[in-house]
């Protein structure tokens, strides 16, 4: 893969120079996640991202673009989304318009045809005007093909699309190309670097995940999850960093219907720190359960445990152990 | 180096994991990147481009582990492989190399040669367990076996003193050699035979009469089930619209042009709505039967998120709603107790559709499916063909499934002949096969 051209991927150059990029805009990445976006970059393939809600599958994205200081271009699915959303649009307002205009000039132009023939010739010779990228209102697909130094483009839960929108990216994601019947096909000069998330509501068909990387973010250990509160929450302590982490992972091993995900523990770090808390104790935890649980049943279920987890995670066993094996944050 | 990434895709294809030609040039090009170096980001990278999903993913982390397990010395190997052709010639013909290397106890060495000698052997062609033995001769002999036994022969018949010593040595080193080339073909097995192996007893199973399985059968049907509620969940979960093409959805695209100064650039067309699937299953749970129906609901229940409304009911004498049972239990203890409360009275169906009509008429309606599963054998009690009739008039569509082959439909105590005229369908289900497709029809009714 020669580079004549200078693109904003250069920084992918290996995989410890992804995560400490990440790192250096508050992503804590793991191997597994830098290594897939050193290898989308190497083999131009998009990454397809499962797992939880709320562990920070879009968020990588936002970090990539951040980093290498490149436009992100994000596309949410949702039920009904169609090409006129996703890839382009005509303006049908601004060819009306300029049609109002024309008009007049109309009779000037085609005056001078002698019959009916020609004056349809003088007028085809107009259309490809109108069917122009002037008109074109480029939706994010096409404008992440159109940036000359690449682009993020992150197309969010997928699973939510139809299937027929889902068929619709394949020409997209494989060749990373963009064809508008009146115009022709538009190629992107720098592939984007493309990011699908799922939440597995729906089953994704076979086509599409043949052409992604396939990634699954879970739960981060703790020594992860501590780093990225601490990223997230500067101000917090040491302390109350160790109790709250070890206290979520804690959660996290119960029977809850709706596991507390990183950006609950980040809600949570930044309530308890409105609180003045330094430290755990059980009735903070108590009156603040509803930031890191979202289901009444849940809350019930955990309020009975407070006490033990609480004190698991004041105890001194797990709190000390080192956050080798992460990069430190500078 | 190619040859074993070929052979690792070769092996990942066998376990299920499907791996397409073009993923496999991803794979080459990711080694090409990434290198074979370091063995953990190799892991990760190849489960990257390779596992589409979180149970490929666990498959492709085992079998890299198992197919890697000797590559400590690939990346030796690799670097010099004018050299090693060199040497894979010299250690066949003389036992004492043989014998030196495995009292050198250099492990590298050793299962740098044993590797050689699997490779020889063609080990990558194993399918089933019972060529393990098999696949270990042809490793000890391409490994100079055949001269170490020689050399043991003729120390036994020595008269020298020192051959009795020696003999024993040899003796340990040839049980030595037979253990690990055992181990090494026992483990390429793992790789290439097992997930093929599983396939076809899968195969197998699933042909089998439902009610001639054993326990050690059970344990694989259930897998078997997940895997046919999976693919019925992925093929009936799609297509809910449908464009009912060429009919104008007049309001939606007065609407949708409003802002075009009315002039209908976007045309929207009528769609047709889809109805959700409704199953309502009716099971004889008798002895007869009873086997039949633990499939039948283990796989309509495997279904939960293609088919969200299902409701079941099981009757012998009476018939009663079982949908709690089912929800508050493990599935084997629910069907024990099923089978207690329900299953023990005589076999009487106009009894049970008795019941359904006075106490359950009004779960029925015009897009439930209803599906019977029993032998119609009503111990010559009165069928009551009129209630039948009315509940199949309400349904959407009534399908029976028998387990009796129809010869025997109408022999004896059986009362088929009487309800079959108002069956939209009654078919033979005996086999996990005929239930995959009876359920497929139903739900593809609905598409």
């Amino acid at each position: 893969m020669a580079k004549d051209i200078s693109t904003g991927y250069e920084p992918l150059v290996s995989i410890e120079s992804v995560t400490s990029g990440l790192a250096e805009v508050g992503y804590i990445s793991t191997r597994e996640i830098s290594t897939s976006v050193f290898l989308a970059h190497g083999l131009r393939k998009p990454i397809l991202i499962e797992g939880p809600a709320g562990v920070g599958k879009t968020d990588l994205a936002q970090s990539l673009g951040r980093w290498l200081d490149l436009p992100i271009l994000r596309l949410q699915c949702y039920e009904g989304l169609d090409e006129g959303k996703a890839l382009y649009e005509w303006k049908y307002g601004k060819q009306l318009l300029y049609t109002q205009i024309l008009k007049e000039k109309l009779n000037e132009l085609i005056g001078s045809a002698d019959n009916l023939s020609q004056s349809l010739g003088k007028l085809a010779s107009f259309e490809d005007l109108f069917f122009s990228e002037q008109f074109l209102e480029s939706r994010p697909l096409l404008t992440a093909m159109q940036q000359p130094a690449g682009s993020i483009l992150l197309i969010d839960e997928i699973d939510k699309s139809d299937e027929e929108f889902e068929a619709f990216l394949l020409e997209v994601l494989s060749d990373y190309q963009v064809t508008v019947p009146e115009i022709g096909t538009i190629r992107a000069n720098v592939p984007p670097i493309v990011i699908l998330t799922s939440n597995n509501v729906r089953e994704l068909g076979d086509a599409l995940k043949r052409r992604c990387l396939h990634l699954h973010i879970g739960f981060p250990d703790a020594a992860r999850e501590r780093l990225i509160v601490q990223a997230r929450v500067p101000d917090v302590s040491q302390i109350l960093l160790k109790q709250l982490v070890s206290f979520v992972q804690g959660v996290r091993e119960t029977d809850v219907k709706k596991r507390p995900s990183i950006s609950e523990t980040v809600d949570w770090a930044r309530t308890l720190l409105l609180m003045h808390t330094t430290a755990l104790d059980e009735n903070f935890v108590r009156t603040t359960l509803n930031v890191l649980l979202k289901h009444e049943s849940d809350i019930a279920a955990i309020s009975k445990e407070v006490p033990r987890l609480v004190r698991e995670a004041t105890g001194p066993d797990k709190a000390g152990r080192t956050s080798s094996g992460y990069p430190e944050l500078g | 180096m190619e040859r074993t990434l070929t052979n690792f895709i070769r092996a990942l294809r066998s376990s299920e994991v499907r791996v397409s030609t073009g993923e496999a040039l991803d794979a080459t090009r990711t080694v090409a990147l990434i290198g074979y170096g370091d063995r953990s980001l190799l892991r990760d990278s190849l489960g990257c481009v390779l596992a589409k999903s979180t149970e490929e993913k666990d498959i492709h982390d085992r079998l890299f582990d198992l197919y890697f397990a000797h590559s400590k010395s690939l990346t030796d190997t690799d670097s010099g492989p004018s050299e090693a052709e060199a040497d894979s010639d010299a250690p066949q013909s003389s036992p004492e190399d043989l014998v030196d290397l495995l009292q050198s106890g250099d492990e590298s060495a050793i299962s740098t040669a044993l590797e050689r000698a699997a490779e020889a052997a063609g080990i990558e062609d194993i399918r089933f367990s019972t060529q393990v033995a098999y696949y270990a001769q042809q490793i000890i002999k391409q490994m100079g076996g055949e001269a170490l036994q020689q050399r043991l022969l003729e120390a036994l018949q020595g008269r020298e003193p020192g051959d009795e010593a020696q003999a024993q040595e040899l003796i340990d080193i040839r049980r030595d050699l037979t253990m690990r080339a055992r181990e090494r073909a026992e483990r390429a097995f793992d790789v290439f035979g097992a997930g093929e192996t599983q396939q076809f007893r899968d195969d197998f199973a699933a042909e089998k009469r439902l009610n001639a399985l054993d326990r050690y059968d059970m344990e694989r049907m259930k897998g078997l089930i997940a895997k046919i509620a999976k693919r019925l969940a992925v093929k009936h979960s799609r297509r809910r619209r449908k464009r009912n093409r060429g009919q104008l959805d007049v309001r939606r695209t007065m609407r949708a042009n409003a802002g075009l100064d009315g002039v209908p650039f976007n045309v929207i067309w009528r769609q047709k709505k889809k109805d959700r699937p409704k199953i309502v299953a009716i099971c004889d749970v008798s002895g007869s039967v009873a086997q039949y129906v633990r499939f039948l609901l283990l796989l309509l229940y495997s279904l939960a998120d293609a088919v969200p409304d299902i409701h079941a009911f099981a009757f012998s004498h009476r018939l009663k709603p079982v949908d709690d049972i089912l929800a508050d239990n493990e599935f084997e203890a629910a069907m024990v107790k099923i089978i207690r409360e329900l299953g023990m009275g005589s076999t009487d169906y106009g009894q049970a559709w008795s019941d359904l009509k006075v106490d359950h008429e009004s779960i029925i309606d015009r897009r439930t499916t209803v599906i019977v599963l029993g032998d119609g054998r009503s111990n010559y009690g009165d069928p009551r063909a009129d209630l039948f009739r009315d509940v199949a008039q309400r349904a959407k569509s009534m399908i029976w499934l028998n387990p009796e082959g129809r010869a025997l439909w109408g022999t004896g105590d059986s009362a088929i002949p009487r309800y079959l005229p108002f069956c939209t369908q009654m078919s033979h289900v005996a086999t996990l096969k005929d239930l995959e497709r009876a359920v497929d029809e139903v739900l593809s009714a609905y598409g």
